[in-house]
C-alpha cells in the first residue's frame, strides 16, 4: 500500500514534496483509469501520493491587470460557470469528459498529463498560457509551449507542483473551437482545433490557430499567424488552399485506435478552412465588425 | 494508517482504508451501497455516479482520499428525499426505467442538473446526462422524465 499525504495547507504542500518523491493527484480523473485494477483492488501507483484537491488557497480564477490567474485546483465545472473564463475555453470545457468528470477534474491536471488530446491545450496555446511552477525555494513561470515536452512528458522537478497558469485576458472579434471525437461526451479527440481573429472593418490585426492530437505536442506557428496581420479576411479566405498547404508539412498525425493519420490531417486542414470561411461569415452578417 | 473523515448519506463516517482506492469500491465492499454501480470502470459510462457536495461524480475515477471532509449521497441516502420522490414517480410515468441498471446514476445527476438548474431546456438535460449510458431506454424518456420532474418539483430545487 502506497502512503498518501493530505495536506490542509498549500506550504504543507510544498514541504512534502521537497522531502519525498510524490504523485500529485488533484480530481484524479486521469490517473486513475491510467493505473487502474481489477475491481475492488487499488490502482497500481509506484509510488507514494499528495492529495491535492482540497487546497482552497489554489481554487480561484481572477482577473488582473490583462491577464486572468486560473489556480491548480479549480475545477473545469467552476470554470464553465465563471464570468472570468474566457468564451474559447468555455467552449473547450463544455465539449471535455461529461459534468461527472469535470466536477473533480481540474485544468492543471489537463496540463500535467500532457497529452497532445488535451482537449484544453489548443486554447491555452492561444491564449499565451504561462504555467507557475513553485517548490519550497523556487518559482519558475514557463510559456506551456516550453512546459509541455512530448507526449506525457513536462518541464517540472519532483519538488514542484503547478501553482496557477496565467492567460492573456484578449476580447476577440471571432473564436471557435471544434473538437472531431467518436461522440459527443467523453470522447477522447481525434483532432482538436482552437482559432482567433481580431479584426476592424475587416482587416486582420491578430490571427491566433493552434491545432492538438496531430503531433506530439499543441501546434501553433506564430510566424505564419503573424504572416497574415493586416490582411482582409475576405482576401484570407480566398487564399484558404494556401494557407492549408502552408500548415500541412506541421501537421503530422498518427495513427491509433481512434483514428487514421490520414483522416486527422485532413480534417484538420478542413477545420481550418471552416475557421477562416466562418469568420468571414461573421463579419458580413455583422456579428462583429 | 491515515484515517479520513467524511459525510456519507448524512451520516459521519471514518475509514483508514488506502487512499487511492476508488470510492466506488469502498462503497460497495465496506458500506454495502450497492446501489452505486461498476460499468466501465473509467469514467465514461456515469453507472458509478455518486453526489459528492451536490454535484454528479463518478465514484469509479475518484479516489477515496478525495472525499475526505466531503459530504457523499448515493442512491440510498437520496431515496429519503422529498426530490427522489419526484423524479422516481416521473421516471415511472414517462417509462424511463427498463433494465434499471443506470437508473441510480441517472437519477443522481438529475438531481445534479436541477439543483443548479431548476428549469432546465432539453439541450441542458441532455448536458446534464450526459456522462450517463443507457442501452434499453433510448434516453428520450428520461430527458422527458427530468422535463415532467422540473415541472412537478415546482419550487423543491
Amino acid at each position: 500500500m502506497v502512503n498518501s499525504y493530505i495536506p490542509e495547507t498549500y506550504k504543507q504542500a510544498l514541504e512534502l514534496l521537497a522531502d519525498n518523491n510524490l504523485t500529485i493527484l488533484a480530481g484524479g480523473t486521469d490517473l486513475m483509469v491510467k493505473t487502474r485494477k481489477w475491481s475492488g483492488l487499488a490502482p497500481g501507483f509506484k509510488g507514494d501520493m499528495l492529495f491535492v484537491s482540497q487546497l482552497k488557497e489554489l481554487d480561484f480564477i481572477r482577473r488582473e491587470d490583462g491577464k486572468i490567474y486560473i489556480g491548480a485546483t479549480t475545477t473545469l465545472e467552476k470554470l464553465l460557470h465563471d464570468k472570468n473564463t474566457p468564451e474559447l475555453l468555455k467552449m473547450a470545457i463544455t465539449q471535455m469528459a461529461s459534468p461527472g468528470i469535470r466536477h473533480t477534474a481540474t485544468l492543471a491536471g489537463n496540463i500535467g498529463n500532457a497529452s497532445p488530446a488535451g482537449d484544453s491545450l489548443p486554447v491555452l496555446y492561444i491564449l499565451n498560457a504561462k504555467i507557475v511552477l513553485e517548490s519550497i525555494e523556487t518559482e519558475r513561470i514557463l510559456s506551456i509551449e516550453d512546459f509541455i515536452l512530448g507526449p506525457g512528458s513536462k518541464d517540472m522537478k519532483n519538488q514542484e507542483m503547478i501553482r496557477e497558469i496565467i492567460i492573456d485576458d484578449v476580447e476577440f472579434d471571432f473564436v471557435m473551437y471544434e473538437k472531431a471525437g467518436g461522440r459527443k461526451s467523453d470522447a477522447i479527440s481525434k483532432v482538436s482545433f482552437a482559432g482567433a481573429f481580431t479584426f476592424s472593418f475587416g482587416m486582420v490585426h491578430d490571427m491566433r490557430i493552434a491545432f492538438g492530437a496531430v503531433g506530439p505536442t499543441i501546434i501553433r506557428i506564430k510566424e505564419y499567424e503573424s504572416r497574415f496581420k493586416e490582411t482582409q479576411i475576405r482576401d484570407l479566405v480566398q487564399m484558404s488552399d494556401n494557407i492549408k498547404g502552408l500548415y500541412n508539412p506541421g501537421i503530422q498525425p498518427i495513427n491509433d485506435q481512434r483514428s487514421t493519420a490520414e483522416y486527422r490531417k485532413t480534417c484538420a486542414l478542413n477545420i481550418l478552412g471552416k475557421f477562416l470561411s466562418e469568420a468571414e461569415t461573421s463579419i458580413k452578417k455583422g456579428d462583429k465588425h | 494508517m491515515a484515517e479520513i473523515k467524511f459525510k456519507l448519506n448524512n451520516t459521519d463516517v471514518h475509514t483508514e482504508k488506502d487512499l487511492t482506492m476508488r470510492l466506488l469500491d469502498v462503497l460497495r465492499d465496506d458500506f454495502g451501497l450497492i446501489g452505486v454501480k461498476e460499468g466501465c470502470g473509467e469514467g465514461e459510462c456515469g453507472a458509478c455516479s455518486v453526489l459528492v457536495n451536490g454535484e454528479v461524480v463518478s465514484s469509479c475515477v475518484m479516489p477515496l482520499g478525495n472525499a475526505s471532509g466531503k459530504n457523499i449521497i448515493t442512491i440510498e441516502g437520496f431515496k429519503k428525499t422529498e426530490r427522489y420522490q419526484i423524479l422516481h414517480q416521473a421516471y415511472e410515468d414517462e417509462g424511463a426505467v427498463q433494465c434499471g441498471y443506470c437508473t441510480p446514476g441517472m437519477i443522481l445527476a438529475s438531481e445534479s442538473l436541477l439543483n443548479k438548474n431548476p428549469h432546465p431546456t432539453e439541450e441542458e438535460i441532455r448536458d446534464g446526462l450526459s456522462g450517463n449510458l443507457c442501452r434499453c431506454t433510448g434516453y428520450n424518456m428520461i430527458v422527458s422524465a427530468v422535463q415532467k420532474a422540473a415541472e412537478r418539483g415546482e419550487g423543491l430545487w
